[in-house]
């Protein structure tokens, strides 16, 4: 057998037993720790000990969807990094990106994720969703036929779906900030 | 002792592996001892362990077995599906349903006399540390980023600079279609698997836009009923890609909107295919990559010539390319990087003089720590809500919190890495 431990002696930084903390879990407190939340994003953990799984609230102070507060559930799994967390917006709101089941249509949750992207990266990815909303992408199909056509009727649809209010026969979910 | 006295022995049985180890060579390792020492050990005494008896399990075993190690355990969770019959060739018509691990162990051990193979049909999960602490070497042929993972941070876990024989190599094969890879980690002194997480071929994910309204593939259609469909449906009920009724499901609603979409080829093997991210296996891509496995497994084992260091790449896609590099270890790497401290405090300490403490050290020069232990935030200095939930924490003493010896996590913006410290209480 190769003697391994020999190569070990000018090693000593790193030969000491580490705690069975797990990958994941590590990263996540690094990523959670470091957060740099602006005044516009809130998280809430259901159960603080569970870091795996929290709320986001984003509440842009610009843009056509300025004075809502709109709700992001997180779950994240014991394969993350490698695998993105999971994220849907716990609300029916209307926006051409998210559809009425709260799926979100962003490019990094999915086919672009990359284990150096990180919570803060997601948090950042959704805030731009509502400042600029993207008929390329969409998952709402009326909303973004709607930004593509008609960006005006588009203003006010997102100011009376923020509302409550019906909009071809869906009703949205009040979500005004307080 | 050189084996023959064993009845399963005939003269002339391992001449040509012989040829290797009855003298040294230019490459050999100072360390190696020609003849029958390293042949008393390789067939005598070192113990190894194999994960996974899948495609690439069935390679290495067979290969193992043929080589000359003869004490080999195996661990693997599935059971035969007729569809592996084509490549998994230590499996029979008959064997469908049974545990591969069983199956395996049972036809090498009765083509390959005087080999035993001590199956065990369950997770890696299962065992705990003293069952991995019996093994020289480790084996990995598996087709799971998570498994991989975890017999990683396990083996570098299990190292403990008082005991030599804790270091346990660990080979890790894996193969996706033409493509494949074989590396030797030496746990926290190599780089780790996590070291070069960031390197894993991504799992094909299709943009959810394109899934939810202008779908062109099969594999489109059977997203849509994964990702989009099942949620809405079933709401909160979990889908089991091992459930054949919900692999069902998912391909009837497949193929509905398949169409109406005019797309031909979505099957039942397609849906499971795709749902369960099940890669095609070419059996002599995992014939190549096993085969490098166990001929770095022999060389470690035997110090007979210098081994892989550490990574050796597999491309067949485009004609055949081949590249052998040593990856690097990463010091910010979760698993084997960062450092340990051993601080010896008072019982009385409260957690946030700990702080201050880590804080006012000059060697590691960190702000605003966040501190956890594996079962228990201690303090954490954002989100607001998380921190306002560990505050109490800072009037608390350390000892009450974390025992005598026990460890914590620390992390901090400032830290590239990530700190352990090990707490003793004066
Ligand atoms: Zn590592």
């Amino acid at each position: 057998m190769i003697k391994i431990w020999s190569m070990k002696k000018n090693e000593d930084a790193a030969s000491k037993r580490k705690p069975k903390t797990s990958a994941a879990q590590i990263r996540v407190q690094k990523d959670l720790t470091e957060l740099e939340m602006p005044a516009t994003m809130k998280t809430h953990f259901p159960d603080p000990a569970d870091l795996l799984n929290f709320t986001l609230t984003i509440t842009p102070d610009e843009g056509m969807y300025k004075g809502g507060a709109f709700k992001f559930s997180f779950a994240i799994n014991t394969n993350y990094p490698h695998e993105p967390p999971k994220i849907k917006c716990t609300q029916t709101i209307y926006h051409p990106n998210i559809d009425l089941e709260g799926n979100v249509c962003l490019n990094i949750l999915r086919e672009d994720w990359k284990p150096v992207l990180n919570l803060n990266s997601v948090m950042v990815g959704l805030q731009y969703l509502f400042l600029e909303p993207n008929a390329d992408d969409p998952l709402n199909k009326e909303a973004a036929e709607e930004l593509r056509k008609n960006r005006e009727q588009f203003l006010v649809n997102v100011r009376n779906s923020m509302r409550g209010a019906y909009i071809k026969g869906v009703q949205y979910d009040n979500v005004q900030a307080e | 002792m050189n084996g023959n006295s064993s009845p399963h022995e005939w003269h002339g049985r391992y001449y040509h592996v012989d040829q290797i180890l009855d003298r040294p060579g230019p490459r050999t390792d100072p360390s190696f001892s020609a003849g029958d020492v390293v042949k008393d050990f390789l067939r005598n005494q070192c113990k190894i362990l194999v994960i996974g008896a899948g495609g690439l399990g069935c390679e290495i075993l067979a290969n193992l077995a043929l080589s000359g190690f003869k004490d080999i355990h195996v661990i693997d969770m599935d059971t035969i599906d007729i569809s592996n019959l084509n490549r998994q060739f230590l499996f029979r018509p008959k064997d469908v349903g049974k545990p591969k691990a069983t199956c395996a162990a049972e036809f090498v051990m009765d083509r390959v006399p005087g080999v035993k193979v001590t199956p065990y049909y369950g997770k890696i999960q299962d065992k705990d540390d003293d069952y991995y602490m019996q093994f020289n070497l480790v084996i990995c042929g598996l087709d799971s980023v998570e498994a991989r993972r975890w017999i990683n941070a396990t083996l570098v876990n299990l190292v403990d600079p008082d005991i030599p024989e804790s270091l346990k190599p660990l080979i890790d094969g894996g193969t996706e279609g033409f493509k494949g890879q074989a590396r030797v980690i030496l746990p926290t002194v190599s780089s780790c698997y996590e070291c070069s997480l960031d390197m894993l071929n991504k799992q094909t994910a299709f943009p959810i836009c394109t899934i939810a309204n202008t779908p062109r593939l099969p594999e489109h259609c059977i997203e849509w009923a994964s990702v989009l469909e099942w949620p809405r449906v079933m709401k909160d009920k979990k889908l089991d890609t091992d459930d054949p009724e919900h692999i069902s499901w998912l391909y009837n609603t497949a193929s509905k909107r398949a169409r109406e979409f005019n797309i031909e080829g979505v099957t039942w093997s397609l849906t499971q295919g795709v749902v369960k991210n099940i890669i095609p296996a070419i059996a002599s891509t995992n014939a190549i990559i096993a085969a490098s496995c166990c001929n770095e497994a022999f060389k470690i084992a035997t110090s007979s010539a210098a081994y892989l260091n550490n990574y050796f790449m597999l491309i067949g896609t485009e004609g055949v390319y081949s590249y052998t590099f040593e990856h690097e270890k990463r010091d910010d790497c979760p698993v084997c990087g960062g450092q340990t401290m051993d601080i010896s405090i008072s019982r009385d300490w409260t957690v946030d003089r700990l702080i201050e403490m880590l804080v006012e050290r000059q060697d590691i020069q960190i702000k605003k720590p966040s501190l956890s232990t594996p079962t228990k935030s201690i303090y954490f200095q954002a989100p607001p809500q998380l921190e306002e939930a560990t505050r109490p924490n800072l009037e608390k003493k350390v000892s009450e919190l974390v025992e005598d010896g026990g460890e914590m996590t620390v992390t901090a913006s400032s830290l590239p890495f990530n700190l352990s410290l090990r707490v003793t209480y004066t």
